[in-house]
């Protein structure tokens, strides 16, 4: 990671709210984070905390008409994306920021060819004949390690194996060559052996163009293997964020450490694992203090009545709990 | 093969050279069969008392077809699934309902595995009324009973599946796989569709009701982690067959077969200093329909030799407790 890097997007004090029948969800509740030129951010935590809806609303890509982003700023290069235009955000989505989804067989068109599906895509960037996209569309494939492009121009999605379609997808993402990609849990729907393909492919498209990366999942082996730096969600907030040595050598957060502790391991065998009992709370009925408290095994009155702040417990490492010795930001 | 420990003679399950094929057909009206895809091609292992089987490999590596064979979704191509000694797929009447009080299922996910419609005392209860001629206060009793054992409050018994969390899904499911007081439970998948702060939970209370009711699993999963945090013995599957297959702690220290080792190290260690001996595999798992000849896993194999395209390994003892499928050993 290179800390003098430009920060390409921030994203700060973000609040989404999703407006429904049952009452305000607030899905994303005071999210603040940078990245820079050729990092790669993590953003973990369970089903429902919000990591999903952090990424959707950097596109401004929330379900409507339930969702609305209804504080807070996110800068792509300096630039406010919550202000503009639909059409505005047209021209961002693909060429400056772009995302990948976790289920390649929804991300791509059933009843097109993957040569019309890239094609199409390519058009929108391009000003060229069709031939000479057809040429760019194929050499997108190789860039990704498709193998044999010409034939697979002419195949249907369901034509291949869940890996190439997450691939191809791939190739659609970048085909732009945004600053940013936003990957929503890019592999949890392939196998683990072709999860490690994918992920080395991710690194090489990344260092061609010094992408800017978000990771979106909920694998700390994924996290390990791939950030530079880590923010963990829990119930619309980041609880804890810092660079991932630092975060998996020395966890600050009690959630952090009790997930990490819950995880199994691979390498090591143990007789019983500790679990975090009870269940992440409700987004439209949020306890009033740590969103934590009604599951840490350390909270006192202070933690249930009054929301901790964010304060750096490192370098570039910050937690939000009332327990954490704060220590001067040492740099 | 490999013997498990826990058994004096005869172990709970015992799985010979399971095959199950299923054909390809083309056309609607006329249908021709045009090939045959090996799901599970000459399995064989046992389960013993107490307990638990680890079955691990990529989708389409069968492991979930041998799972529905042993509890009779599926008629077996050949090979036999012997519970006690007697073949489960040649039981009927009185001996067919007893199987079905012995042996039990949980599947991945909870929201599909729940009847929507029956509350939760009335989808535990279910079991009982079809296997065992229960009275009805015997019944409320029973249901009450395994609701303590996983866990979950008295009152849940009047509530419906929408009422709850995944994880307490899952252990209605539990309760329900219970009720008939079983000796194997079929574990597919129980705990991926669940988030990361509820699955030590239920691996947890999976191992408690092991010790507590004497059970035996056979557990499929893909998670390599939670089959070594379960599993006694592992079985490791590859394009319908087993490839290696020994006491999960031996598995786990030192795999053998190029394949366990491809893919041990595709599981990423939750360690940013963890050594990467990366040993990413090229291509894709092939076709079940027309597996490669010899080994299935030589066009993969970092270490094919000419023989591995011509012979199929057989399944070698290294250790007593370990066996592998490969020419190298």
């Amino acid at each position: 990671m290179d800390i003098a890097a430009p920060i390409v997007l921030e994203v700060k004090d973000l609040h989404a709210y999703l407006y429904t029948r049952w009452g305000v969800v607030r899905a994303v509740d005071g999210v603040s984070f940078a990245l820079r030129e050729g990092e790669t951010l993590g953003l973990v935590g369970e089903s429902g905390c919000g990591k999903t809806m952090t990424g959707l609303s950097v596109l401004r890509l929330l379900p409507e008409p339930a969702g609305r982003i209804v504080q807070g700023q996110v800068l792509l290069e300096g630039e406010d994306l919550v202000t503009k235009s639909e059409a505005e955000m047209r021209r961002v989505r693909g060429r400056r920021i772009s995302m990948i989804l976790q289920d390649p067989q929804t991300s791509l068109n059933p009843v097109f060819t993957i040569g019309d599906q890239l094609v199409e895509a390519l058009r929108m960037l391009h000003v060229d004949g069709k031939p000479a996209l057809a040429h760019r569309a194929e050499e997108a494939l190789r860039r990704v390690k498709v193998a044999a492009p010409e034939q697979r121009m002419r195949a249907y999605p369901h034509q291949m194996s869940g890996g190439m379609k997450q691939r191809v997808v791939g190739a659609i993402a970048v085909a732009g060559e945004p600053r940013v990609l936003i990957a929503d849990e890019p592999t949890t729907a392939l196998d683990v052996t072709i999860q490690l393909q994918y992920l080395a492919l991710l690194k090489e498209m990344q260092a061609r163009t010094r992408l800017a990366m978000l990771f979106i999942t909920h694998d700390f082996g994924i996290v390990a293997r791939m950030c530079d730096r880590v923010a963990v969600m829990y119930a619309g907030r980041i609880v804890e964020s810092g660079p991932t040595r630092a975060l998996f050598r020395a966890p600050r957060h009690p959630y952090t450490e009790a997930l990490m502790a819950s995880v199994p391991r691979m390498e090591a065998s143990v007789e019983r694992l500790p679990s975090i009992e009870g269940q992440p709370p409700s987004l439209h009925d949020l306890p009033i203090g740590c969103r934590f408290a009604p599951r840490c095994r350390y909270a006192d009155d202070r933690c249930r009545h009054e929301y901790p702040p964010t304060l750096p417990v490192g370098v570039a490492h910050e937690a939000a709990c009332w327990r954490v010795e704060p220590s001067p930001p040492s740099r | 093969m490999l013997e498990s420990r826990a058994i004096a003679a005869e172990p709970l399950i015992r799985v010979e050279n399971l095959t199950k094929h299923f054909p390809v057909t083309r056309g609607l009206l006329i249908a021709r069969t045009t090939g045959q895809v090996k799901a599970v091609d000459g399995v064989s292992f046992t389960i013993g008392r107490q307990e638990t089987l680890g079955l691990v490999g990529e989708s389409g590596c069968g492991k979930t077809t041998t799972s529905r064979l042993l509890l009779r979704l599926e008629r077996p191509t050949a090979g036999r699934v012997l519970l006690e000694g007697r073949d489960v797929h040649a039981l009927t009447g009185a001996d067919l309902s007893q199987y079905h009080t012995r042996v039990q299922a949980v599947f991945q996910d909870p929201w599909s595995s729940l009847n929507p419609r029956l509350r939760v005392r009335d989808t535990i209860a279910e079991a009982l009324v079809v296997n065992r001629r229960v009275s009805k206060s015997g019944r409320l009793e029973r249901v009450e009973e395994v609701l303590h054992q996983v866990g979950l409050p008295l009152a849940a018994a009047s509530r419906y599946p929408h009422e709850f969390s995944g994880g307490q899904r899952q252990r209605i499911a539990l309760a329900s796989a219970l009720a008939s007081d079983p000796e194997l439970i079929v574990l597919d998948e129980p705990v991926s569709a669940l988030d990361v702060s509820i699955r030590a939970q239920i691996m947890n209370l999976l191992k408690d009701l092991q010790a507590r009711q004497q059970l035996s699993y056979l557990l499929v999963a893909h998670n390599l982690a939670t089959v070594r945090y379960i599993a006694h013995r592992t079985a490791v599957m590859y394009l319908g067959r087993i490839v290696e297959h020994a006491d999960t702690e031996s598995l786990y220290r030192s795999p053998l077969h190029p394949y366990t080792k491809a893919l041990f190290a595709a599981a990423l260690p939750a360690d940013p200093d963890a050594p990467r001996d990366d040993m990413i595999l090229s291509g894709e798992v092939p076709s079940p329909i027309d597996p490669p000849s010899g080994c299935h896993f030589h066009p993969r194999c970092p270490f094919a030799m000419e023989q591995c395209s011509r012979v199929e390994p057989l399944l070698k003892a290294v250790t007593p407790e370990h066996v592998v499928a490969c020419h190298l050993y």
